[in-house]
């Protein structure tokens, strides 16, 4: 693959955060700590954490170009080592979950290292595969429970002071974490290494003549990639008191990267958006069954047909500015 | 019957056999994915769903128009490679001029689709297909029961592949193919149809996945779900292989097969996941594939 043709919008970017961006992220402050009076805490939780998720994978597919189709394996490990930590080790909410966070990073670092010998195409077909493999030894190994998954894992007190039990409590918390984590991958992007990254997504040959170590950077984008959505994974374990093989079976691999395509590659809000567009619409469409699945496949083939640059994607190019 | 390793033969011989079958599946398949991304250059991820749905087509021709196995060999690839041709004008085509990855999204969407609309008629358990009347039985090999059906699959597969392999590489119209995955500007110049050619390169391809499809069905039940987790399977095949060269698709086609079989004998909990971790040996070892030119 010489030069990436992706349909992302090229921001032209100052040394300043745009004004759109400040704005757009003060409402979105503003709406998720309002929301939780309006909507179904436990709702937002999810929703949330998978927005996280989504920006997460967003970092490599929208600003380094690298398609993983695996990403479950760091979401779903993460949310078992979480749950495992806190249900069997006993130990407290943050501990727990910076065990299931590291457990996504080493996972990262170690996929990662192998799909990264491979461009294009191929990288999505290993990053599947490898996930695939990992959802086996879920499968089989005894702690994570099999078919019936860590249930009942306990929610605890974080840091001793905060009872994570009480809802409100506990979406505080979650809230807190996925802004962390969002304005962690803005800072990631608008650094020197995020410029390099896109230089990377828009000609790799062009920045290894210029005497970058591509591979590295990569592997790096992707590392981080992998532990942001451990993260993700690893709260999403808490919300729900717990971890299952929906996490890491390959569907799951494959809503995320719907949802980032439905908010928009490679824009900075794109991901958070779709993450709530695709949750909302499974929860409209629990009773039909079997029938999200086909429209989680017409929503793809739209997208992909007629609606590739997702909704933010979209509104930026109407408005004119960077989101 | 006697013991190898302190086996029965039995039990090892009809593993590799079974493995076999899985390696045909497997060469069927990532033959057909190496064929069409040669010539699409995107990675058919709707490549299981059309392997399921030939197993379909062919249960259903019996069901409600009576057509029997050898009829449905053939009508099933042409029907659901027809459906290939169809995807292919509506919507692959104007992919054309974009990253391969909206490729691999948009078939993912189709294969979503398909499976989620046969598992919303058909529900999630498997329908029996019955083994034809004339390949039911089998014979004493002595060293272990080789059933008729079974040494049907393996010797049509490797004729089908072999077939495939000689049309690409050693005719007319082959080398018009090859040509137009190198350099289909030129080869338009020169007065060929390239589109037309993608669009029968990719409904030959998939009639290849339904083919296997139909041959799977006596063997395995027919479900919606048994070709989405066979396609991953199939990928790290692809990776193994390489898909540079057909030739190399079906030889690591049936070698994986082989060694899936071997592990189920002699490690089953790893024969689920042995071929991934061929994959990553491959890659850290040679990571351009087996057969592969680098990519």
């Amino acid at each position: 693959m010489t030069e990436s043709t992706l349909d992302t919008p090229v921001l032209t970017q100052g040394r300043e955060t745009p004004r759109s961006l400040v704005v757009a992220f003060a409402l979105t402050v503003v709406l998720l700590v309002a929301a939780p009076f309006v909507v179904y805490p436990v709702f937002l939780m999810k929703a949330l954490c998978f927005a996280l998720f989504a920006c997460a994978f967003n970092l490599l597919i929208g600003y380094v170009g690298l398609v993983s189709f695996g990403h479950a394996l760091y979401f779903g490990w993460a949310s078992y080592l979480a749950a495992h930590a806190a249900k069997v080790w006993g130990l407290p909410p943050e501990l727990a979950i910076i065990t299931g966070t590291a457990t996504a990073a080493v996972l990262g670092a170690v996929a990662g290292g192998l799909a990264i010998r491979r461009q294009g195409i191929y990288f999505a077909m290993i990053t599947l595969a490898l996930a695939q493999m990992m959802y086996f030894f879920a499968l089989q190994a005894k702690f994570t429970g099999g078919e019936d998954g860590i249930q009942g894992v306990p929610r605890g007190w974080l840091f001793g002071v905060f009872d994570l039990s009480r809802e409100m409590t506990m979406y505080l918390f979650v809230l807190i974490v996925t802004l962390a984590g969002f304005l962690f991958i803005y800072r990631i992007i608008n650094s020197p290494f995020g410029e390099i990254l896109k230089a990377i997504r828009e000609n790799e040959h062009r920045v290894i003549s210029l005497g970058y170590k591509t591979e590295r950077y990569k592997l790096v984008a992707f590392v981080l990639s992998a532990t942001l959505a451990g993260l993700a994974g690893s709260v999403k374990a808490l919300v729900f008191q717990l971890a299952s093989l929906t996490d890491v079976h390959w569907s799951m691999s494959g809503e995320v990267v719907l949802m980032t395509l439905v908010g928009g590659l490679g824009t900075i809000f794109g991901p958070l958006i779709g993450a709530f567009a695709i949750v909302a619409m499974e929860n409209y469409l629990a009773p039909f069954g079997q029938w999200v699945l086909v429209i989680q496949g017409v929503i793809f083939v739209v997208c992909v047909l007629v609606f590739r640059r997702g909704i933010i994607g979209e509104i930026a190019n109407l408005l004119r500015v960077p989101l | 019957m006697f013991e190898i390793f302190g086996l029965p033969s039995q039990a090892l011989f009809g593993q590799l056999l079974l493995g076999l079958i899985n390696g045909s599946f497997y060469a069927l398949l990532s033959l057909g994915l190496a064929v069409i991304f040669g010539m699409l250059n995107i990675i058919n991820f709707s490549h299981g769903a059309q392997y399921m749905m030939g197993a379909f087509t062919a249960y259903l021709l019996l069901q409600y128009v009576g057509l029997g196995y050898w009829a449905s060999l053939v009508v099933a690839p042409i029907v659901v490679g027809a459906t290939g041709i169809i995807i292919e004008r509506a919507f692959l085509q104007h992919l054309r001029k974009l990253d391969p990855l909206y490729g691999l999204l948009l078939t993912f969407g189709l294969a979503l689709i398909i499976e989620g609309l046969f598992r919303n008629t058909y529900g999630s358990s498997g329908l029996p297909y019955q083994v034809p009347a004339t390949l039911q039985g089998g014979r004493n090999l002595g060293f272990m029961f080789l059933p008729n059906y079974r040494a049907w699959v393996i010797v049509f597969s490797l004729v089908v592949c072999l077939a495939t392999w000689y049309a690409i590489e050693r005719t007319r119209l082959g080398s018009y193919l090859r040509a137009a995955t190198e350099n289909p500007v030129l080869v338009r110049a020169f007065g060929i149809n390239v589109p037309r050619m993608i669009t029968l390169t990719y409904g030959f391809g998939v009639g290849l996945a339904a083919l296997a499809g139909v041959m799977a069905a006596p063997i395995y039940n027919v479900s919606p779900q048994m070709g989405s987790d066979l396609i991953i399977v199939v990928f790290a095949v692809v990776v193994i292989g390489g898909m540079g060269s057909i030739m190399g698709a079906i030889v690591t086609g049936f070698a994986l097969g082989l060694v899936e079989g071997l592990t189920k004998v002699f490690f089953p909990e790893a024969s689920n996941t042995v071929i991934f971790v061929i994959m990553a040996i491959v890659l850290l070892v040679r990571p351009a594939g087996l057969f592969g030119r680098a990519v």
